[in-house]
């Protein structure tokens, strides 16, 4: 590390972009899981997994038809929807409200399940995407931001933009919101709960699917990732409050920018040090999340 | 074994901002049966939370034979001698009858085939001797509700208190857990305080009752005198010709 | 003979037949292998199978009797492990010593995440997550520990004078330890559910509010089955440390490591004493059966698809999971008639 301080302080802005950039993906994936726990209760213990299938799927899209993963994105996701509204309806359903170990050890079956169909048909090597512009960069002062990160995150605005849109102007989106601000009142109201749990399941998938494919932009893939992105995204949602939606985000924003900076300020090893140290602390001091209205 | 006093003192508590309970105080001498009333969201559970120790009274003291008990933790407050039920009856669902109250003898003793002893002859009492192998989740509620009187009684206390063990039971019910509760008092001198909604058991068990309306008390008195208090009147009353 | 009543009351008496029978079988089963081809193969199979159902009861305790998640088991092994270890490696302080400095070692640790998770009324997914929250800190923090190797690893040496005093010498005394260690941890665990203790656990798993109504001081009992889960647990890391010789943060610490120790008694039947015992025979053995049916695959067909028999694997965990809810004993045991007596149930 340079010893001029003016130095240092580029180097740590720069790694602090970086990280929000990677945090916008992150908040994508993280916002999955919420929006499943929040409507459903079963945290899914697979979404790791599921991240790592929208990643090689988005990698196949690239490796034999040559597509962007940019391009890919809407069918990556538009897979996993699909696949997550099948799984909700054929295998999660009976869970719903049944002890969590038991939601655990089913999902743990999928998660290996997944893990290993993707180990099966791409192998255990690495993959990564050579798009044209993996190179290019963007000059902001003295800041270099990757383009890929730049459009990986632009897409994951997007997204999420599309997303708010669904939640805020559309029937089904404002039946999962309120389903997921108060569990019991959309019981109430008489919607479909069935189709509702399938629809927010596919949506959540459709989510860590579509961050997947951004994801494969900024990393390479192998099968193995998958558990730690689990447990990323458990951080990530603890951090913004499990069940909330934007707090999912802010989160992603957090964990991705405090990633960043531990690995310039400590050992790239040490990077999860600060994501796992504030997981603790906010479970004890704030487990309803940093951002979350005290309920 | 004999009856605790138990002696309420100008007990208050809000929840966020709103006033639960203000100012609430009444006697219950040892050996004696009362009853605490009022319409709903009266402040009759928090009352019996803050004498359980579900949590703290902001203001005022609770005293157990002279001994203050305000603020200690439920299970402190068990071991002080004042067995609970709850309102929304919460057996131990997934075990036997006979491990149910077990569990609440063993706060007297650590020997188990004593507690489940005692237990037993706390079920012949009860009549739920024949259901001790069942487990509580297949139990019928009026079984539940003699399941939770059980385990409280289990513990071994000085004080009972009982939050509508009465709702939801058949007349004939009814007067089986009066009688029940008469006899115990008689036998064994213990001190009971309930909050009851069917008056017809709270006229044939209490001496005295207490009356409570928006977390204050309006009326104290024998049953007699209470049900001609023209403040309860309007309370009750009031409410029902409206 | 009070005491073996007392462990034996309520069991039905071919029940505790089947028991014995179970016991003497697998104490001569290393000579029954010998007549086996491969029956070293086997024995090794057979030591995984009595080693996850030592470690599946010590986390039973926990989950099954005292109903508080752990997905952070690892940190027990992992540090038991690494603590007597260390001790023998740097300090040349012997295993059956050592093995008390890794049960203190990991009955702290679980003391402060017990202490910081029920002080703080965490429950259910949240208990669970601080649990791996401490696993993965543990995992970083001996990635960066020189002393007992760092990310490179702690090794222990085959040792030409290695004897049972220091746990060195032939899979068949690994095999007698863990069986010997698994036969005290199934008679404890019966003690304790016949125990106040037990008692108490039980009631703060099916409603920790009532349980604190009848007296109980549930911190104080919640504490109690973390710190002799942890303690057993950390023997099971020590044994495990020394039958593999190696050490690595990066695995000992793992959430794989972690999940490895839950799945078990919850396939086999949470709460229950057999549950760890048939999991665990279920779970090594499908693993065992995939692992042939891949290798088939790969020489008669020439099939060689990585992954193929954890697909398996994951197929049949799914199907027991989403069929037998409960675990496979509870079922086992009603179908054999082994189950206590309860009239509500058929």
């Amino acid at each position: 590390m340079s010893a001029d301080p003016g130095q240092f302080v580029v180097t740590l802005l720069q790694a602090i972009a970086m990280g929000l950039l990677t945090g916008m993906v992150y908040g994508l994936m993280a916002l999955g899981l919420s929006v499943i726990f929040g409507v459903m209760r079963v945290v899914n213990f697979a979404h790791g997994e599921m991240m790592v299938v929208g990643m090689y799927l988005a990698w196949l899209a690239f490796d034999r038809l040559g597509l962007d993963p940019l391009v890919s994105l809407p069918a990556v996701a538009a897979a996993l929807f699909v696949f997550g509204y099948v799984l909700q309806r054929t295998v999660i359903n009976p869970f719903i409200g049944l002890p969590e170990h038991m939601q655990f050890m089913l999902l743990l079956a999928v998660a290996i399940l997944l893990v290993n169909a993707c180990l099966a048909i791409a192998g255990p090597d690495t993959h990564g995407v050579q798009v044209d512009y993996m190179f290019d960069s963007f000059n902001i002062g003295p800041l270099v931001l990757d383009a890929v990160r730049v459009y990986a995150a632009l897409a994951a605005l997007v997204v999420a933009g599309l997303l708010w849109l669904f939640f805020t102007r559309t029937r089904p989106g404002k039946a999962i919101r309120a389903a997921a601000d108060n569990h019991i009142g959309a019981l109430v109201v008489g919607l479909d709960v069935r189709q509702l749990y399938a629809l927010t399941f596919g949506i959540g998938a459709a989510c860590v699917g579509a961050a997947g494919a951004l994801m494969l932009l900024i990393v390479q893939v192998h099968p193995f990732l998958a558990i730690d992105y689990t447990l990323l995204a458990f951080v990530i949602v603890i951090v913004g409050g499990l069940g909330s939606m934007s707090g999912a985000l802010a989160g992603g924003l957090l964990i991705g920018v405090s990633e960043a900076v531990a690995g310039v300020l400590l050992q790239p090893s040490l990077k999860s040090v600060f994501s796992f140290g504030l997981l603790i602390i906010v479970l004890l001091l704030r487990p309803q999340g940093l951002l979350a209205r005290r309920s | 074994m004999s009856g605790a006093h138990l002696a309420v003192r100008g007990i208050g508590k809000s929840f966020r901002g709103l006033r639960a309970v203000s100012d609430v105080a009444f006697d219950v001498p040892g050996g004696a049966i009362h009853a605490l009333i009022g319409p709903n969201g009266a402040g009759k559970t928090t009352c019996f939370n803050m004498i359980a120790g579900v949590f703290a009274p902001d203001t005022g003291d609770i005293r157990l034979d002279d001994r203050s008990i305000a603020g200690l933790r439920p299970d402190q407050i068990c071991g002080a001698g004042i067995g609970r039920t709850f309102q929304i009856v919460k057996p131990f669902m997934g075990l036997t009858v006979e491990e149910n109250v077990t569990i609440g003898a063993l706060a007297r003793t650590s020997h188990v085939p004593e507690a489940r002893a005692a237990a037993r002859q706390i079920l012949r009492d009860l009549g739920l001797d024949d259901r001790r192998h069942v487990r509580a989740v297949n139990l019928t509620l009026p079984d539940r509700k003699r399941l939770e009187v059980a385990r409280a009684l289990a513990t071994g206390p000085r004080l009972l208190l009982l939050d509508e063990v009465m709702a939801g039971l058949r007349p004939t019910e009814t007067d089986q857990m009066v009688a029940f509760l008469k006899d115990l008092n008689a036998r064994t001198g213990i001190t009971i305080l309930l909050i009851e909604h069917v008056m017809r058991a709270v006229m044939a068990l209490s001496q005295h009752i207490v009356v409570l309306h928006h977390g204050e008390k309006i009326a104290e008195g024998t049953p007699q005198a209470v049900t001609r208090d023209p403040a309860v009147l309007e309370v009750y009353l009031g409410q029902e010709s409206h | 003979m009070s005491i073996w009543r007392r462990l034996t009351d309520g069991v039905p008496a071919r029940a505790l037949g089947a028991l014995g029978l179970l016991a003497a079988l697998l104490v001569v089963a290393p000579f029954l292998l010998r007549f086996m081809s491969a029956g070293d193969y086997w024995l090794s199979i057979l030591i995984l199978v009595v080693y996850f159902s030592y470690i599946g009861q010590a986390w039973n305790i926990m989950m099954g009797f005292a109903g508080q998640l752990s997905l952070g088991h690892a940190i027990y092994l992992g540090l038991g492990g690494y603590v007597a270890a260390a001790l023998y490696v740097n300090l040349g302080i012997g295993p059956w010593l050592g093995v008390f400095v890794a049960v203190a070692a990991a009955m702290l640790a679980g003391g402060l995440i017990g202490f910081l998770g029920f002080r703080f009324s965490l429950a259910g997914v949240y208990f669970a997550l601080l649990t791996i929250a401490f696993a993965e800190f543990t995992r970083i923090l001996f990635d960066h520990f020189k002393w007992v190797g760092g990310s490179g690893g702690l090794f222990l040496k085959v040792e030409a004078d290695g004897s049972a005093f220091n746990l060195q010498g032939s899979p068949l005394l690994f095999y007698y330890v863990i069986l010997a260690l698994a036969a005290a941890v199934f008679v404890l665990c019966r003690w304790l559910l016949t125990s106040r203790l037990g008692y108490y656990w039980l009631a703060i798993r099916e409603d920790p509010e009532a349980a604190q109504a009848a007296g109980i001081n549930v911190l104080r009992t919640k504490l109690l089955a973390v710190l002799i889960s942890a303690g057993l647990t950390a023997i099971g890391g020590v044994w495990s440390a020394f039958y593999y010789k190696s050490l690595f943060p990066e695995s000992a610490f793992s959430m794989g490591r972690s999940i490895e120790v839950t799945l078990a008694p919850i396939i086999g039947g949470l709460g229950t004493l057999f549950g760890p015992i048939i999991g665990s025979a279920l779970l090594v053995g499908l693993g065992d059966l995939f692992t042939s049916l891949a290798e088939w695959l790969a020489n008669t067909w020439d099939v060689k698809t990585a992954g193929l028999k954890q697909i398996g694997y994951g197929i049949a965990l799914l199907l027991i999971v989403m069929f037998r809810r409960d675990g496979v004993w509870p079922w086992l045991a009603r179908r054999l008639g082994f189950d206590r007596q309860r009239e509500d149930r058929p």
